[in-house]
């Protein structure tokens, strides 16, 4: 087991070290000049200079490589090039409201999608199945978006049940802040939601077929037991995989989310700072997220070898 | 099942108990497209930072009042020189900046001496070269003296970049800005709001109503129409999607106004050099291009706001010469313009540009305008970092659609510019211009150089940018217009 897990986070750690290249050199050869669009139409000469000399722009692309690199390894990322303030702050700031929305949205998935989707193998070919099958066509078909703007149509600006958008922060308003993310929780975990009752009912079907399904209803073991038991346990390596995904999803997904509710997260912060062009913010915020999602796969692989001994010998 | 239901519909409840309160009558959130990087305006051009932070934060020695005249600020008068290079400005007593200290002739010296000199880094500094030396004559008068004669400098020192800062707070403005405005700084939430509160250091405290200001930034332009509808914000001094208002509209909640800024919306054209000769470098080619627009149709796609343009002036201003009718509506003449120029059958050309809403608007009517003469245009949408380095910085594109903001910006005309445009009258005419002390000679000369740039047909001249204002009714004194770019609070109240 320690040898498993030493092994992915080796592979992990290289393949962290080979998105920080490839961000860096995407980076670099994106048209654009941050001391331009800092200075933008009225931009003189000297001054252009000046501010890249600042930025640091004036050293060769190996050295900001490394100076970055080594910035990363003490949590030292530097000062933001349009806002003039740290970025560690400004990313943790954002990642109040961005994380809370993944982890709930990817929770909601859970607790909507696994359950109908164990429902749907059950009723195979009832109507509970195709009511499933319906809803999870209807969630994947629409875009989160368009979602997010019909659930504020119809539950804030129609119901005024929840805000329109914007985010009072945690520590001026708790509830206020928990009840200004429930629409984009649901906007954003709906359409997951609805692939993960599709692959858990698939997937719950195939390990219904086994045999061992068989000898467990032969011997007489309550319905429950051989639905939940036997069969769900065996059904979840594949879900726990697309769970594990779901939390990559989440960005491009919280992007537009975070947009249409006009919340301050992360995705908001990639978006404004490509507009900046500020580049020091995008680099940070993509290997931060790289990070995480390997960070994930590797619990993922663990939760792997948890519910199936078998992997871990192959790898 | 039913009990995870249950149990996520309590939790639902709960989180809807406790909604929205009555807002107080001295808050006003205020919402923005976009979120100004800095608070500083010496280090960013950015309209935002001047928008929430002139008049409210910052003040000048003279500030631009709502409908485009210049009046006294922290100066309560001053006097011009008979030759036109000396100011010499009288301050105001007992004025304080947020921090408790006091504004002196010293003060404003160092202030004035940021925005001018060979070390100077402010992102303004073009506008404040004439300014040769200021000096302090006593407490509180202080004196400019100009290199040359600079008509434009008192507007110039009237406006957002040269607002008087104070010498222990002027290196952390961008973060904590301090004036002495009748607003001060409170806090700033990244990516989400910037908050002022009313200053107890202001030297008139009865005359400012509101008691705390919100700026919201919202950029998505649904987003902006939801936030107004549910109450969230007060009011969207900049709108920038004309293809939702009738949505407001037809609320009673709100008013819609239409006012003018400063902004034309020109089709920038590469004139190309001696060196990378293009069609356009040909008049002729110019002049047919002009005589395709429609201008009518141009403001249609704006669902009628803007105003037409014949030339790189402001309708709003006092010298502004209508020219919309140097090159009529006129397909056959332009046929024939083209024809003569070498391209009887047009030409293809990139049209490269900015990814904002009026620029997309305007440039999907450009292609089947200028189509209709034979000239087939490539579109190409990009951010605004990339056009700035492409188009502006790097020239490499044959047309492009963008507003040009600043007041009195014809001087660009006389610069090595994008657009590539060199005359030696019109930079002569504008040196003349500068120096002209007297109104009536100063807008016949104005007007001249209106018209060359016109007849030049140097670029497409569109439209005037709108400004949509869009607010709750009860709102009382928002600007209607935006001669500069400011969100003036201090006149605001609720009814």
């Amino acid at each position: 087991m320690i040898q498993f897990l030493l092994r992915r986070t080796l592979t992990a750690f290289v393949t962290l070290m080979i998105a920080t290249v490839a961000v860096f050199v995407v980076l670099e050869v994106l048209p654009g000049d941050p001391a331009l669009v800092m200075l933008g139409m009225q931009a003189e000469p000297d001054n252009l200079k000046a501010v890249r000399a600042e930025l640091g722009f004036d050293r060769p692309p190996v050295e900001r490589y490394f100076v970055w690199l080594s910035g990363l390894t003490r949590f030292e990322l530097g000062n933001s090039y349009a806002y003039k303030t740290p970025i560690a702050p400004l990313i943790a700031q954002r990642l109040q409201v961005t994380l809370p929305l993944a982890l709930m949205a990817v929770l909601f998935a859970i607790c909507v999608g696994l359950p109908l989707g164990v429902l749907a193998a059950w009723r195979q070919g009832k109507a509970g199945d195709y009511g499933v099958m319906m809803f999870s066509q209807l969630g994947i078909a629409i875009p989160n978006f368009w979602f997010g703007l019909l659930l504020i149509l119809l539950l804030s600006l129609g119901a005024g049940l929840f805000p329109a958008g914007g985010f009072p922060g945690w520590h001026d308003d708790f509830w206020g802040s928990l009840r200004s993310l429930v629409l984009p929780v649901i906007a954003l975990g709906l359409p997951e939601a609805a692939i993960l009752s599709r692959i858990t009912r698939s997937s719950m079907l195939d390990t219904l077929r086994e045999d061992y399904i068989r000898t467990a209803r032969a011997k007489g073991a309550p319905h429950r037991t051989v639905l939940f038991g036997h069969a769900l346990r065996n059904a979840l390596i594949p879900i726990v995989t697309i769970i594990g995904l779901f939390f990559g999803f989440q960005v491009g997904g919280a992007i537009v989310v975070e947009s249409v509710f006009y919340l301050p997260g992360v995705g908001q912060l990639i978006y404004q700072s490509i507009n900046n062009h500020d580049l020091i913010i995008i680099k940070n915020v993509v290997i931060l997220l790289t990070a995480l999602v390997l960070a994930i796969n590797l619990i993922v692989d663990v939760v792997y070898a948890a519910l199936d001994p078998r992997p871990k010998i192959a790898a | 099942m039913k009990k995870l239901l249950a149990a996520l519909m309590t939790a639902a409840l709960t989180l809807t108990a406790g909604v929205a309160l009555a807002q107080p009558k001295d808050r006003v959130v205020i919402g923005a497209s976009l979120e100004p990087p800095v608070l500083d305006p010496g280090l960013n051009p950015a309209a935002g930072i001047r928008e929430i932070t002139y008049q409210n934060v910052y003040e000048g020695l003279t500030r631009i009042d709502r409908s485009g005249k210049i009046v006294a600020g922290l100066a309560e008068s001053w006097t011009v020189s008979p030759d036109g290079k000396a100011y010499t400005y009288k301050l105001r007593s007992g004025v304080k900046f947020h921090n408790g200290e006091p504004l002196t002739a010293e003060t404003v010296k160092f202030s004035l001496e940021r925005l001018f000199g060979p070390d100077t880094k402010v992102v303004g500094k073009a506008l404040y070269t004439s300014i040769e030396r200021v000096e302090v004559v006593d407490a509180s008068t202080v004196k400019i003296s100009l290199k040359q004669p600079d008509i434009f400098l008192l507007f110039n020192l009237s406006i957002g970049d040269a607002v008087i800062v104070e010498p222990k707070s002027a290196a952390t403005n961008g973060v904590t800005p301090i004036g002495t405005g009748p607003f001060m700084f409170k806090e700033r939430k990244q990516g989400d709001s910037v908050t002022l509160v009313k200053a107890p250091t202001y030297r008139n405290p009865s005359a400012i109503k509101l008691n705390t200001i919100v700026f919201k930034f919202i950029s998505d332009s649904s987003a902006q129409i939801n936030a107004l509808l549910a109450g969230d914000i007060d009011a969207f001094p900049g709108f920038q999607a004309p293809e939702l208002v009738e949505k407001l509209k037809s609320d009673p909640r709100f008013v819609v106004v239409p006012g003018f800024t400063q902004g034309e919306v020109i089709l920038a054209t590469n004139n190309g050099t001696e060196a990378n000769k293009r069609p356009m470098s040909n008049l002729k080619v110019r002049q047919a291009i002009a005589h395709a627009i429609d201008r009518k149709e141009l403001i249609q796609a704006e669902f009628g706001f803007g105003v037409p343009i014949g030339s790189f002036f402001p309708p709003s201003d006092p010298d502004y010469v209508d020219l919309t009718g140097t090159y009529k509506l006129d397909l056959v003449a332009a046929k024939k313009l083209l024809a003569e120029a070498g391209y009887p059958n047009g030409f293809e050309a990139t049209l490269k540009l900015p990814d904002v809403g009026y620029a997309k608007r305007a440039g999907e009517v450009m292609v089947s305008q200028l189509g209709k003469i034979g000239i087939k245009l490539q579109v190409t949408v990009m951010k605004f970092p990339q056009w700035l380095q492409e188009v502006f910085k790097d020239r490499n594109y044959d047309f492009t659609i963008v507003a040009h903001t600043e007041a009195f910006d014809l001087d660009r005309y006389t610069r090595d510019y994008y657009w590539n445009y060199v005359s030696q009258p019109f930079k002569d005419g504008y040196a003349e211009l500068t120096k002209e002390l007297d109104p009536a000679k100063r807008k016949v000369l104005s007007q001249k150089l209106q018209k060359m740039i016109a007849d030049d047909a140097v670029n497409g001249y569109l439209f005037e940018l709108a400004k949509i204002g869009v607010w709750n009714k009860n709102l009382v004194g928002m600007w209607e217009n935006s001669p500069t770019p400011s969100v003036d609070m201090s006149e605001v109240h609720w009814k």
